[in-house]
């Protein structure tokens, strides 16, 4: 039964590791690649931390697990008598204290071109490509015309649209990101990127994305009973194809709901 | 430094009570106003014990809803209340579930039964004195607790039972400040802020008591470095509670405010929230979140270091070895509490919050992390070497050790502000505070509860069932919350009433079952804990003063001690955990015995 113990304890973490290495295989890993460079490095880094906390990881439950089946011998004589080891102290205090030290500063410039407005790309953010505002429960989009730039202040020819926020392939853009009413926050998973929008803050936020196609738009703070339906879709798509998005928006915007041919009759009725 | 005031006049009239046991006191003042320290903290126990039962239910239903979405619940689905929407989990409901899930769990399990049941039964007894310094104050520290239980009733039942405070234990503002923007829990979100203030004047009276206490009457000889674990454990908490614990309140009632009187703490002007006044404002909800983690990220240690010192002893206790690097124990956990006043806004990399003050908490985080580490390769030295005993309190320590590991080696992940920018509000960030505060902090208090049970009660626990009971809880336990992590990798955002909304995420509902499953096992388990505590109480084999032989001076009392503790106050000659000691033929050595010097140099204790 002592021995039993020993392997309970020393069972679990090998189930564990086997878990994480099966993951990937079956889905419970990350969605999908990061489709651009930042994104990546986040992942680099994730992986990172994976293997150095599973090295420690490994040691520590193999070290306990030694000392436990050490401990459970049934033996004559006493236990040790120690009061501890100063070396030991020394040195396990030192050594992981340059890692996380290490690990902490390693993360700095990462970190720095995702939120530091300094670093940001120039083109992304002398141009902010839309507005995003959270409300309960959807992300409105506020795209400036076609040609001109987004304001601070809504503009009569912008144009709107709800949950769907389409931005070129390839390209930095920045988003500028505010709340109507709680807090929200945007997130896209497959781009490793999220950030919480506050009320009464306007929040400067840049990605770039260099596949095309479609992509989730999370909400990740909670925002009140409805939070787990605010989802929205970010759509990246060819330059041309982005512009022409745009266009058929704002003909849209535009339309006054009669047909062209319509109106035509119309005109025509007038000269008879 | 570490003279006792024994010879205080009120000290000596409660030693009278221990002689002359034939004072009388009634029914209720002796076992419900209560003002001895035991018997309150026995009433924490059994308080929390059954919070404990209730805050499981409240995850069964949220863990329900994750792995059936929409479907009929068992049991609670036949209930009037539920007949309005089918008998399911509407998303209202889910956000009250796992929002008080989370408030019960904390607010009136842990947090109390570290300090308010561990704290009251075994500061006096471990350090060698009669009673609290403030008796009166300590059984009014109880008793708080029933406003707070009360109030926080009421916010499940008053906007109906399917509406209650839905704003998240952090009750993140705006949304828990405008009334409007969670219409179903109006006055239930105010009492849950009125509950939190009652939790924390509890707290606050625990605390002064604690720090009085221990700061003054110790027993002669009981310097603080022969302090067992457990009192440093205690002794810190109350420091982090008394310094953390008036920024929550002061918050608190700046919501109450807000939603109550109009005032805009937290509230920008401007917002478009259904039927309220936009041109109001002028608040900054970010202050919320700094006052808010000013005080919980502490408060996570208020959870946490009295188990670690627990720990400690247990596993001295039963590997029957002294303490590996006492001091650096000491001196870790004082490290862990001082830097816990500097990394709150590890909180609030993604809030919006200066970049350059997301980097400070960064390494201030990573920093957190080493003393957590030392601590850790200490647990194991001190099993290096021992001869072990498994027993009930001991497998439960030694899972402690375990499971801190993995708690402490997710929190690295997070505390990495880039890679929080992905896994923040993921399953990632549950898996990891479950596997402290459960897989920790919780297994530290049971294998307390079976520790010092006999002290409490003079009887033993089944040691057949408390394997039992440990077993399906480790496994339940791992089930459910390593596989947690995985979901956090795979971007499970936390708080969603249905994830599988999402299509990136729909592949996970197999994993959410067996998830399930594994919880379902881990809450039957704990009927066990219940049944085993409940019989013993009253049908548990008799147990002698020190049936573990252990060294602290609490096994020094009858057990359970008479009013008053100790037949004469004891004298403390040595550290609590001199085990397989070389000066004598036991292998432990109390720390009152005393030894005739022998002319061999005795090894000191320090
Ligand atoms: C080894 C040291 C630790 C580090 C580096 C660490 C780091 C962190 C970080 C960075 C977060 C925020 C993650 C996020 O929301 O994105 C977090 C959350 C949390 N931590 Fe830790 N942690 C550590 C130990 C602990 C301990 C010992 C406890 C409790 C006993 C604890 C309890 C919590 C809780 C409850 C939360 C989540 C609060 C919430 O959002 O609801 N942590 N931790
Ligand atoms: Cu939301
Ligand atoms: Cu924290």
């Amino acid at each position: 039964m002592r021995k039993f113990w020993c392997l309970f304890f020393m069972f679990w973490p090998v189930l564990a590791i086997w878990l994480c290495w099966v993951s990937p295989a079956n889905g419970w890993w990350f969605p999908s690649i990061a489709p651009w460079e930042l994104g990546q490095q986040i992942d680099d880094l994730f992986y990172l931390l994976l293997i150095i906390t599973t090295v420690v990881f490994i040691g520590t439950q193999f070290a306990l697990g030694y000392v436990l089946w050490k401990g459970s011998d049934v033996k004559p004589g006493r236990a040790w008598f120690s009061h501890g080891s100063h070396n030991l102290e020394v040195i396990w205090t030192i050594l992981p204290a340059i890692i996380l030290l290490f690990i902490s500063l390693y993360q700095m410039d990462v970190l720095a071109r995702i939120r530091v407005m300094s670093k940001f790309p120039e083109q992304a953010s002398r141009d902010p490509i839309a507005e995003v505002t959270a409300r309960q429960f959807e992300w409105r989009i506020r795209y400036p015309a076609p040609g001109k730039k987004l304001l601070a202040q809504p503009q009569p020819d912008d144009l709107y649209t709800v949950n769907d926020l389409h931005v070129p392939v390839g390209q930095p853009v920045m988003i500028r990101l505010r709340s109507d009413d709680v807090q929200h926050s945007f997130g896209l998973p497959h781009l490793r990127l999220m950030q919480d929008a506050v009320p009464g803050l306007v929040i400067p936020v840049w990605f770039r994305s260099n596949a095309v196609g479609k992509f989730e738009i999370v909400c990740k703070e909670l925002c009140g009973w409805g939070h787990y339906k605010m989802q929205g879709e970010l759509t990246v798509e060819l330059e041309e194809d982005y512009e022409a998005y745009l266009k058929a928006l704002q003909e849209k915007m535009n339309d006054d709901g009669y047909p062209a041919d319509a109106e035509n009759a119309v005109a025509q009725s007038d000269e008879e | 430094m570490s003279i006792a005031t024994h010879d205080t006049p009120g000290a000596h009239s409660h030693d009278d009570h221990a002689h002359g046991g034939h004072h009388e006191i009634g029914f209720v003042r002796k076992y419900i106003f209560s003002t001895d320290h035991k018997v309150i903290g026995i009433q924490f126990l059994i308080t929390t014990m059954l919070m404990l039962m209730v805050g499981g239910a409240l995850a069964l239903g949220v863990r329900w809803q994750l792995a059936f979405p929409w479907q009929w619940m068992p049991i609670a689905g036949d209930l009037e209340v539920f007949q309005q929407q089918g008998g399911i989990i509407s998303p209202e409901f889910y956000t009250m579930l796992f929002t008080m899930h989370a408030t019960v769990m904390i607010f009136l399990v842990i947090i109390p039964v570290l300090a308010g049941a561990f704290g009251n039964f075994l500061i006096p007894l471990q350090i060698g004195a009669d009673d609290m310094a403030f008796p009166t104050l300590n059984m009014l520290s109880y008793w708080f607790m029933w406003p707070a239980i009360f109030c926080f009733g009421i916010s499940f039942v008053i906007g109906g039972v399917t509406a209650g405070p839905a704003a998240g234990w952090t009750s993140y503002p705006v949304l828990s400040a405008i009334i409007s923007a969670a219409p179903g829990s109006g006055p239930a979100q105010t009492f849950w802020l009125l509950a939190v203030t009652f939790v924390g004047v509890s707290s606050m009276m625990g605390s002064v008591n604690y720090m009085t206490t221990i700061i003054n009457m110790r027993a002669p000889g009981m310097t603080l470095f022969r302090m067992p674990m457990t009192i440093w454990g205690m002794f810190i908490t109350a420091i982090l509670q008394a310094f953390a614990l008036p920024v929550l309140t002061a918050a608190g009632f700046m919501v109450l405010f807000d939603r109550t009187m109009g005032t805009c703490f937290f509230v920008p002007a401007g917002l478009v929230v259904n039927n309220a006044d936009p041109t109001i404002g002028g608040g900054q909800p970010l202050l919320w979140q700094h006052l808010f983690w000013f005080y919980s990220h502490p408060a996570v240690y208020i959870m946490l270091l009295p188990a670690m010192g627990m720990v400690s002893d247990i596993l001295c206790t039963f590997a029957r070895k002294p303490l590996f690097g006492y001091k650096p124990m000491v001196y870790s956990m004082s490290a862990i509490a001082g830097l816990g006043f500097i990394v709150w806004g590890h909180h609030m990399f993604t809030s919006g919050m200066n970049p350059a003050l997301g980097m400070t908490f960064m390494v201030s985080t990573m920093m957190i992390a080493l003393p957590s580490a030392v601590k850790t390769f200490n647990w194991i030295g001190t099993l290096w070497g021992g001869h072990l005993h498994f027993t009930t309190p001991m497998l439960n320590a030694i899972a402690f050790v375990s499971m801190f590991i993995v708690g402490g080696l997710s929190g690295i992940f997070m505390a990495a502000v880039p890679v929080d920018l992905y896994i923040h509000d993921t399953y990632f960030i549950v898996a990891h505070f479950h596997y402290v505060l459960f897989g920790a902090t919780l297994f530290g208090v049971f294998g307390a509860i079976h520790f010092w049970f006999p002290k409490m009660f003079g009887r033993m626990m089944n040691d057949t069932v408390g394997k039992i009971h440990f077993v399906l809880t480790f496994i339940g336990f791992n089930g459910t919350f390593f596989t947690m992590h995985l979901l956090g990798v795979a971007g499970m955002p936390r708080r969603l009433a249905d994830p599988y909304n999402y299509p990136y995420l729909e592949h996970l509902l197999p994993m959410n079952q067996f998830m399930t499953y594994s919880a379902l096992l881990m809450g039957f388990a704990q009927f066990l804990l219940l049944g085993n505590f409940f019989y013993s109480m009253f049908w548990g084999p008799k147990c002698g003063r020190n049936p573990w032989h252990a060294n602290g001076l609490e096994w020094d009392a009858p057990s359970p001690p008479p009013h008053g503790n100790f037949e004469s106050i004891p004298i403390v000659y040595r550290g609590p955990y001199e085990y397989s000691s070389p000066e004598t033929d036991k292998d432990y050595l109390p720390q009152t015995e005393y030894i005739s010097p022998r002319p061999a140099p005795a090894p000191s204790t320090a």
